[in-house]
């Protein structure tokens, strides 16, 4: 018993991980329809600066946190208006394939930058101790991950649903050349999505680098393709349902591991994928709408 | 990627089928003692991916080629012939041909890696060469599907005989009456470890309570470590490479895992201690080669004129291994009596007892060497020569 428990503590941080990114994936598809496949190498850059913040600049792990998330917010806009914004009105899967381009030069400009190497973050940036409860071991970490990936999923939910840009955002969502008619600036609000997304993927990378200590230019790929599964697995486009879907997806991981299925671990996560596609296409939380013709 | 690989040893091979063409037949031979010198081959990693490794080997063959030639062989001096094979197969043939054909050594110690090893080898025999490398642990350098390459030479142990190591040092010294494995699925390394370390835990009567495995690259390892915990072991063996290595006695630590962890010499790297931090480290064990700290006399002495020839340089395994190389080489040519390349072989293969400092060497029918291995242990982030290790 105590055993589960602590596999479902190890799935949860996991799974807050894998939140913070298809947070990201979620907000950018619900407004562009683009599956943005550039989104887990944010994720990596974010890291890298995060640790570059703490190693030269001599930072705590939150002012560390904070210049991640606003130098990435700046990389995501950066990559949407230089990439994305000038094929807005190509085929879907022109934009797609930019996104996988995209994708790759950031990963192998990370390498010709700084080499292929891999970088530890510093321990004991934030001197936490961990808590017994039971039996079940949860590291102080665990509990940052935890803590600031729910703080920052209230965050984005006050900004989507309180503030002015949000009503913008879920307008352009809903049907963007009528938002557009009703004076909003379409282009302005995708920007900002691509900011808040890739301002939470920075975020996640800083947190993922306190966590699991190595980081190196490719770290974004499998996290960055579990992000992805997490929100097709909650309904692409639903911002709850990427929280529901990361933290799902953490759980049966470690579960699915803990069955002594480890090397199973990643093929479980893409058998999710499938079958939600297959049985579910909406994702969990989404509700089959009818296409508009 | 692959293809233009394989189409850089294809034109490489026509390189040196050219070279080897120019040359002539006559070149065959072993016999090169002109002059009073006895030429040896080094083809080494001197630049590329690991050029550390070549370099430090280097140093070593340095060192002791300058000791032996204080007295000389039969009153002859030996000569190294240095070739950089730029951390590249097809360079690494381009060397051997080089200097097989023109330089006319009698024996080639090189190369460092196991791969740049292995495509040296088809000259080597051909030519009836001696090929000895320093450090290439692979399984099949020496043997290639159940045949001897009776020209091919090591001077470092293979990589199971570590496992072995690891289990008496599990079973003797910890006392430890069950272990856990945990596994790096992807490489034949660590599989190999795991495989000679199990079958001697068994054999002395331990049990091994449970298997893990991971795939390299991961990097969260809670959920197999929380089953590990689940079992109690006295010990866990993970034999992998310090890129996992790190992080999973980084978070077996976290889980409140405190029991000694072991691996191999795939664990060696300042890495190490940045990615598992140097408190969870403690109570780690390593198997290796050579400590600079075993307090032989062997090793004491050869530590001293090193870090005479080296500016205070403290020598690392590969240093060890390259200064044996030679010494192993040198060893052979004197029982040989001659400089001819196909005696050296047999006095090769017979070599029992050489006194060396990564230990005693005896050659098994395989021509892998028998002999010490030390283990070293973490304290506060720095390895410390634990104990000397024979084998059985």
């Amino acid at each position: 018993m105590e055993q589960f428990i602590q596999q479902l503590v190890n799935g949860v941080s996991l799974g807050s991980i894998y939140a913070l990114i298809a947070l990201g994936y979620t907000m950018v598809y619900g407004i562009v329809k683009l599956i943005n496949f550039a989104h887990g190498d944010v994720f990596m850059v974010g890291a890298f600066i995060g640790f570059y913040s703490i190693t030269i600049l001599d930072l705590g792990f939150f002012p560390a946190l904070l210049i991640s998330m606003a130098a990435c917010a700046i990389f995501g806009v950066l990559i949407e208006r230089i990439a994305y914004k000038p094929l807005r009105n190509a085929t879907r899967i022109a934009a797609l394939i930019t996104a996988i381009g995209v994708s790759l030069f950031i990963e192998y400009g990370t390498i010709y930058i700084r080499g292929a190497q891999p970088e530890a973050y510093p321990t004991g940036i934030v001197p936490l101790k961990s808590l017994e409860i039971f039996g079940v071991k949860i590291s102080g970490q665990s509990i940052l991950i935890l803590a600031v990936s729910i703080f920052l999923m209230i965050v984005l939910q006050f900004i989507v649903h309180k503030t002015k840009i949000g009503k913008a955002m879920r307008a352009v969502s809903h049907d963007m050349d009528a938002a557009k008619l009703m004076g909003i600036n379409v282009n302005n609000t995708i920007s900002a999505t691509f900011a808040i997304g890739s301002a939470l993927a920075g975020a996640a990378g800083v947190v993922f680098g306190m966590y699991y200590t190595k980081i190196e230019p490719l770290m974004g790929i499998i996290p960055g393709l579990k992000a992805f599964v997490a929100a097709v697995l909650g309904g692409i486009g639903i911002i709850p349902g990427a929280m529901a879907g990361g933290l799902l997806l953490g759980v049966i991981e470690a579960l699915v591991s803990a069955a002594g299925g480890s090397l199973w671990r990643d093929a479980v996560a893409f058998i999710v994928l499938i079958l939600i596609l297959i049985f579910r296409p909406a994702g969990l939380l989404g509700k089959n709408v009818r296409e508009k013709v | 990627m692959r293809k233009k690989k394989v189409a850089g040893i294809f034109m490489s091979l026509m390189v040196a089928a050219g070279v080897m063409a120019g040359c002539g037949s006559s070149s065959t031979g072993g016999e090169a003692d002109k002059g009073g010198t006895i030429k040896i081959g080094a083809n080494l990693e001197l630049s590329g991916g690991v050029a550390s490794y070549g370099q430090s080997i280097k140093e070593g063959i340095d060192l002791a080629l300058e000791e032996i030639n204080k007295e000389g062989i039969d009153g002859k001096k030996l000569q190294l012939v240095p070739f950089d094979n730029k951390s590249e197969a097809p360079e690494a043939i381009n060397g051997a041909t080089k200097l097989i054909s023109q330089d006319k050594v009698v024996a080639i110690i090189g190369a460092a890696t196991s791969g740049n090893t292995k495509a040296q080898i088809e000259i080597a025999q051909s030519k009836s060469i001696p090929l000895l490398t320093p450090t290439g642990t692979a399984d099949d350098v020496t043997v290639n599907k159940g045949k001897l390459n009776d020209f091919v030479f090591r001077t470092c142990f293979i990589d199971p005989f570590q496992g072995t190591v690891a289990a008496n040092f599990a079973v003797n010294d910890v006392k430890a009456k069950s272990a856990a494995i945990f596994i790096d699925s992807a490489s034949d390394y660590s599989k190999g470890l795991a495989a000679s370390f199990k079958e001697l835990f068994e054999k002395k009567g331990g049990k091994i309570v449970k298997t893990e495995a991971y795939v390299a690259k991961d990097t969260d390892f809670h959920a197999q470590l929380t089953n590990i915990k689940g079992e109690n072991p006295d010990f866990i063996f993970v034999p992998g490479y310090y890129e996992e290595v790190g992080l999973i006695v980084k978070q077996a630590r976290e889980l409140g895992i405190d029991v000694p962890m072991m691996g191999a010499d795939g664990w060696d790297s300042p890495k190490l201690i940045e990615l598992a931090g140097k408190d969870a480290l403690n109570n780690t064990f390593i198997t290796n080669h050579y400590s600079s700290g075993d307090s032989d006399e062997k090793v004491q002495d050869f530590v001293k004129a090193f870090k005479e020839k080296y500016k205070d340089k403290s020598p690392d395994a590969f240093n060890a291994l390259g200064y044996d190389s030679a010494y192993f080489i040198a060893d052979a040519i004197k029982r040989a009596g001659s400089s001819d390349s196909k005696k050296i072989q047999k006095a090769l293969a017979e070599t029992d007892g050489l006194d060396l400092v990564t230990g005693k060497m005896k050659l098994d029918k395989n021509h892998n060497p028998i002999k010490s291995a030390v283990i070293l242990e973490y304290k506060n982030g720095e390895q410390k020569f634990n104990t000397k290790v024979s084998p059985e």
